[in-house]
């Protein structure tokens, strides 16, 4: 049994400023940022003010909830972010969950978190210097007592660190336990069958035929529930802490 | 010899990396048991405890994926990296 956990496979380098290399990530991420664009323009295109359609039903539901969320977390003033914190939670869940159809799942690559995690403290910096000024923001760092400037510093540093690791440690520990279940699987099927003798035995035992079924409840947990879990988790964080960032001390 | 060395400090220190799953264990389990006696208290209020009970859950098990990740990447990651730069 051959497992192993390496990075996203790189399927060719454009050689241009040193070499680019094109990975599975940034591929099936502009899958993915295709099935959002084409669901968003099926969801919407034809839409009318009375005798509403289902689909037209499902797309103000869709809407309603993602603005309650934001304005809910946030209070009315900050309206503006839905769009953002709704591109945020359907790109994460749909990454999360691509590596059902046997893709290799973007948000199990860093980079896509860490993206995520440094546009959240981009935005985060900024509304805690439009609250309090460039001076108000350094200041804040000495609040309580001066001597916990360096733990300030480390705890605002951790902020997007955290966000992005503990995304992907639950995906990419999904995705291992995953493939450490179907191998585990597929060995004992190999040794079951080849008990049968003869040519029967030599065929049956390389299809992996115990591989059925139980990865798939095991994948309820790991890929359905701790995917949406993190892109919730990932969502409210974000607009708990630009809430917070954003009320002048 | 050397690689032994290092295969072997990379084996005891994914053992040591997963001592950190006893702190969400401990704390999760006590955060359902509030969650519980809280539903005993008011039993209308199951759905909303539930679902913040999930939401506090998955937040406090951070610092146990964090270790979990790094035992991984001890098993899986460093042996490579650190034979090749042997």
């Amino acid at each position: 049994m051959n497992i192993s956990v390496q990075g996203a496979p790189i399927y060719f380098t454009i050689p241009i400023f040193g070499g680019i290399p094109i990975s599975a990530t940034l591929v099936v991420t502009w899958l993915i940022m295709a099935i959002v664009t084409g669901l968003c323009l099926w969801l919407t295109h034809d839409m009318k003010v009375s005798n509403v359609s289902k689909r037209q039903a499902v797309a103000e539901f869709l809407v309603e909830t993602a603005r309650n969320f934001t304005v809910g977390n946030m209070g009315e003033k900050f309206a503006y972010f839905t769009p953002f914190v709704a591109a945020l939670f359907t790109l994460s869940l749909l990454s999360n969950l691509i590596s059902l159809v046997g893709l290799y799942s973007p948000t199990a690559d860093l980079s896509t978190e860490a993206a995520w995690a440094v546009l959240v403290f981009a935005l985060i910096t900024y509304h805690k210097i439009k609250a309090n000024g460039f001076g108000g923001y350094l200041k804040g760092f000495t609040q309580p007592i001066p001597v916990l400037t360096p733990f300030n510093i480390l705890s605002e540093i951790a902020t997007p660190i955290s966000m992005a690791c503990r995304h992907f440690g639950n995906i990419l520990s999904g995705t291992v336990i995953n493939a450490l279940i179907y191998g585990a699987l597929a060995l004992a099927s190999h040794a079951l069958f080849g008990l049968l003798p003869g040519l029967l035995g030599d065929v049956l035992s390389q299809i992996p035929f115990l591989d059925v079924g139980l990865p798939a409840i095991t994948s309820i947990y790991f890929d359905w529930f701790s995917g949406a879990m993190q892109a919730f988790i990932f969502c409210m964080l974000t607009t708990m802490y630009i809430a917070n960032a954003a009320e002048a001390d | 010899m050397e690689s032994a060395i290092v295969l072997a400090g990379c084996a005891i220190g994914a053992g040591l990396a997963l001592i950190a799953g006893i702190g969400p264990g401990i704390g999760e389990g006590y955060a359902v048991g509030q969650a519980l006696s809280a539903i005993g208290r008011q039993p209308e209020c199951k759905g909303d405890v539930t679902s913040t009970m999930l939401l506090g859950c998955a937040i406090a098990e951070t610092t146990g994926i964090y270790g979990f990740v790094t035992g991984l990447l001890l098993i899986f990651v460093a042996p490579g990296m650190f034979l090749g730069m042997l």
